[in-house]
């Protein structure tokens, strides 16, 4: 009892003040009203994208209803709209990416945080950021021109002829297709998941590394069971965060995927993602219906890669408050 | 659960008898039953003391009594930490800087602070470190017309043959010394009535320690300096007041010869002959 | 010791791995020198002074240039940063200074989640929001889809740069009874001041590049640069026009552009980067 009423002769004075300092200055007050505004405005700018996009894809929606995400017709002609195609292709060519790109950034970020001198470390980490900042317009024009003959002639020939039994690697080698569209995503994603598992793996504390080499652990042994458990939720994190950048990534998939309306299992096969259709009908579409199946379409993309991103941030937030622990 | 049980022992022993506290005859500033907490954690502890005007105080105390927190309560710069609360009254001459209606960057402009660590603002020039004081309240300001105020404070801040050259150099181009000082010109130039200086010699070396204890005893004649310090052939040197802080509570305060010589309080002889904890 | 044999193959095993490792990052790395080396090559081959000077030709008419696409770039750009960079810094001041622990952390989510959004999607919004109720493709539009990638990077450095400056400082200017929002602007600014220039570069050099937002925002103009109201072309616009065009001279124009596009964008990052670690 006597502890309560101590308590609230404690805090009430102090209140008091706080109530006085509470009100600060009118420049103050106009100036954090006036950041507060311009902060809200991101939150608004989310919203909005959230609702225009609703607005204008409302008559597909309507026309459609759920059938869009199974339909796979596209027929501007008769209107007929249906989106399995483009998020299969979406999907195939970012797990193509992935399972190319996991092993060589996890790779990478091993090499970057483990193993590389301070001298190789720095200019290593530094190119690898170039390649991040190379605007996908120009992958995408390297792809086209470098990187698909190539894929045609020796190495979709070669997996023809040697794993064609494979309904993945059947079919004529157009060169390009969903295979050359998921190496081309790979290279614009492994330098986003190298310099984020880099970055998880450096917060693995130094203790851990020491305790198993004191078992006599070698220094790959080190790696495989003291730091990557320790950090896994961050580098399964920065793989999710590589997704959702795959999933969204348009020029340079557009410009070699082929960009037709297929649902094949070859992976030599031309295919669209939804990003790459949006991108290639978008601006000679017609009629609310067609551009609103577009909008449909970009909506799902959305739709996707929100719930990618939100998954990837808290799992890399959590494990890189672990390091924020110390700060 | 134990506090509660002790205390009533010890307030029965003493409940309104505080020790009495001489106090200096013209006071600038009257603190009447200060407290000051961090969240819930009482830190300042009912202090009532009166800070002469035109005179150097210093204060005294172990590590973690509270002394920095008692000070930045004279200038309102204790409730800028997050927690942080205060109750009581701070008069300044006779009115309450914690009144409701007091704007506490008013009172900071009349009561100046140096920090313990040196805090020159690396992006500035030295002459704008001095003048930001200024330059940083009005709109508009004219180098000419700050040039004045700028020399007269590095001056009395005994930097100004120093520097003089190279007043457009980056401030932390400075020695930690000369940046102290630079801070304390730098709280000069807005003419506060009072200046609190929180261990304003504790990261410096002997000789510029001696400077500054000069220049307090050379600002003294236009303003009434407060110091926090550890060293107490510092306090003993330059202070006419001293006030000996333990837990949270003032238990000595008096003139200095009276506290260094004669202490009425067993802690306080304990603490200035070093027999303390 | 009859460890030893075991020891001998977990040794093997290590180095072939640690190997595989240094092997992964050396692909990463000849990636980037194929693209470059091919872009550097080409580019310089198809370079010359008629592309920066001579606007673009029609079909069939050999010559001409990108002039017109290269200064649309750099409207783009500018219109792009006049609207992102006060929202951004604003924002980014907001969550570094003002905002409470729980405001703080929904506004970043949503920063964070509007830096996620494919730019294809973004330029799809600025399509609904300007080009579709205006009934034109224009400038504006493009800006407006550009800012809307700038604005959270912009936000999230420049918060991160202001939080970087020590809380001594901000102590050391309230104790001289400066108002917050002047020690906001005339402290802790200029001490970020580096960190938030190399934001804001960044930034920049992303919006470059961009193209998917472009596609049915600008569209691409052969009349040259009319206004902000009227489509205007733009350099990594073209640069995805002319490659997919079965005109070999295109082709070749559009490798010209790909190398003036990447000298742009790379460099600003390398300058931007040599500052900032100098400065630590
Ligand atoms: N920001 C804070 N939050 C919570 N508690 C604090 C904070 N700052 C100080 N304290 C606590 O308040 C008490 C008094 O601190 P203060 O800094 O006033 O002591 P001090 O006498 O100045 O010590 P020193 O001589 O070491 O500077 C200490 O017990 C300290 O732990
Ligand atoms: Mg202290």
């Amino acid at each position: 009892m006597m502890k309560k009423s101590e308590q609230a002769t404690t805090l009430l004075p102090g209140l008091r003040h706080k109530e006085a300092a509470a009100r600060p200055r009118v420049g103050d007050r106009i100036f954090s009203k006036v950041t507060l505004f311009f902060a809200l405005l991101i939150v608004l700018i989310l919203a909005g994208l959230l609702i225009a996009l609703n607005i204008d894809a409302w008559p597909a929606v309507q026309k459609f209803g759920l059938s869009f995400l199974t339909s796979v017709s596209w027929d501007p002609v008769r209107e007929e709209f249906g989106a399995l195609p483009a998020v299969y292709g979406t999907l195939l060519s970012s797990l193509i990416g992935l399972i190319i790109a996991v092993p060589v950034s996890i790779g990478s970020a091993v090499f970057l945080s483990e193993l590389a001198p301070e001298w190789l470390c720095r200019p290593c980490s530094f190119l690898i950021e170039m390649l991040a900042a190379i605007p996908s317009v120009i992958i995408g024009l390297w792809g086209l021109f470098v990187m698909v003959p190539f894929i045609r002639n020796p190495i979709e020939k070669w997996l023809g002829s040697s794993l064609g039994f494979l309904p993945f690697f059947q079919g004529p080698p157009f060169g390009v297709g969903f295979l050359s569209a998921g190496i081309i995503l790979a290279i614009m994603v492994i330098p986003i998941i190298t310099a984020v598992s880099r970055d998880v793996m450096r917060a693995v504390p130094i203790t851990q590394r020491e305790a198993m080499l004191a078992l006599g652990a070698t220094r790959w042994e080190m790696i495989t069971r003291a730091v990557l458990p320790y950090c896994r939720s961050g580098l399964i994190g920065a793989v999710i965060l590589g997704l959702g950048r795959a999933l969204g990534e348009t020029m340079a998939v557009t410009m070699v995927i082929g960009n037709s309306y297929n649902l094949t299992p070859s992976l030599f096969s031309p295919g669209v993602t939804i990003a790459s259709k949006v991108a290639s009908e978008f601006s000679e579409a017609s009629g609310d219906l067609y551009i609103g199946s577009l909008i449909e379409l970009a909506l799902v993309l959305f739709g996707i890669t929100l719930l990618v991103n939100i998954i990837a941030r808290l799992l890399v937030w959590r494990s890189i408050s672990v390091r924020g622990g110390g700060e | 659960m134990m506090n509660d049980l002790f205390r009533p022992i010890v307030t029965a022993e003493a409940p309104d008898k505080k020790p009495a506290l001489h106090e200096p005859p013209r006071c600038i500033i009257k603190v009447k039953d200060l407290s000051a907490w961090y969240g819930n954690k009482i830190v300042i502890n009912d202090i009532s003391m009166g800070i002469g005007k035109q005179a150097i105080t210093a204060l005294i105390g172990p590590s973690g009594c509270g002394k920095s927190t008692f000070i930045r309560c004279l200038n309102r710069m204790h409730e800028v930490v997050e927690g942080g609360r205060v109750s009581g009254q701070v008069l300044k001459d006779g009115q309450d800087i914690y009144a409701p209606g007091v704007d506490p960057v008013d009172i900071r402009r009349r009561v100046g602070m140096v920090f313990q660590r040196a805090s020159v603002f690396p992006a500035m020039s030295i002459f704008n470190n001095v003048a930001s004081g200024i330059t940083l309240t009005r709109f508009w300001s004219r180098r000419s017309d700050l040039q004045d105020v700028v020399e007269r404070s590095l001056r009395k801040a005994a930097l100004w043959d120093e520097v003089k050259d190279k007043l457009d150099q980056p401030g932390s181009s400075l020695s930690g010394g000369q940046q102290q000082r630079l801070c304390i010109a730098r709280a000069i130039a807005i003419e506060p009535e009072i200046i609190l200086m929180d261990e304003p010699c504790s990261a410096l070396d002997p000789i510029s320690t001696l400077k500054i204890e000069e220049l307090m005893l050379e600002i003294k004649k236009d303003y009434t300096v407060v110091i926090v310090t550890h060293n107490m052939q510092q306090a003993a040197r330059v202070s006419d007041w001293t006030g000996f802080l333990l837990l949270g509570e003032l238990i000595e305060y008096s003139r200095t010869r009276e506290v260094f010589t004669v202490p009425k309080d067993k802690r306080t002889e304990d603490y200035i002959t070093g027999r303390f904890g | 010791m009859n460890r030893t044999e075991g020891y001998l193959q977990r040794r093997w095993f290590n180095r072939l791995m640690l190997v595989l490792c240094g092997c992964a990052a050396a692909i990463t790395i000849i990636f980037l020198a194929l693209i470059l080396g091919y872009t550097f090559i080409n580019g310089i081959t198809y370079f010359n002074l008629d592309f920066i000077t001579q606007a673009s030709k029609p079909v069939g008419e050999s010559g001409g240039g990108m002039r017109d696409e290269i200064f649309g770039t750099f409207i783009l750009v500018g219109l792009a940063s006049v609207i992102a960079l006060p929202v951004g810094l604003l924002a980014g001041i907001f969550l570094a200074e003002f905002a409470g622990r729980k405001m703080a952390s929904a506004i970043r989510f949503a920063a964070d989640i509007l830096a996620g959004v494919p730019s294809i999607i973004v330029g799809v919004f600025a399509y609904a929001l300007l080009v579709r109720p205006l009934h034109s493709y224009s400038a504006l539009s493009a800006g407006v889809a550009l800012a809307i990638i700038m604005i959270p990077v912009v936000a999230r450095t420049a918060e991160e740069s202001l939080r970087l400056v020590p809380g001594s400082q901000r102590e050391a200017a309230l104790a001289l009874g400066i108002s917050r929002w002047r020690i906001i602007l005339g402290v802790i600014i200029p001490g970020a001041t580096t960190g938030i220039v190399t934001g804001i570069m960044l930034a920049v050099a992303r919006v470059a590049g961009e193209t998917a937002p472009l596609i049915f925002t600008a569209l691409g103009s052969a009349f040259g640069v009319q206004g902000l109201t009227v489509p205007i072309g733009a350099l990594p616009l073209q640069i995805y026009r002319y490659a997919l065009s079965p005109y070999s001279d295109w082709q070749k124009q559009a490798w010209a552009a790909a190398f003036l596009l990447v000298i742009l964008v790379l460099g600003i990052n390398i300058v931007v980067r040599l500052v900032s670690n100098r400065r630590k």
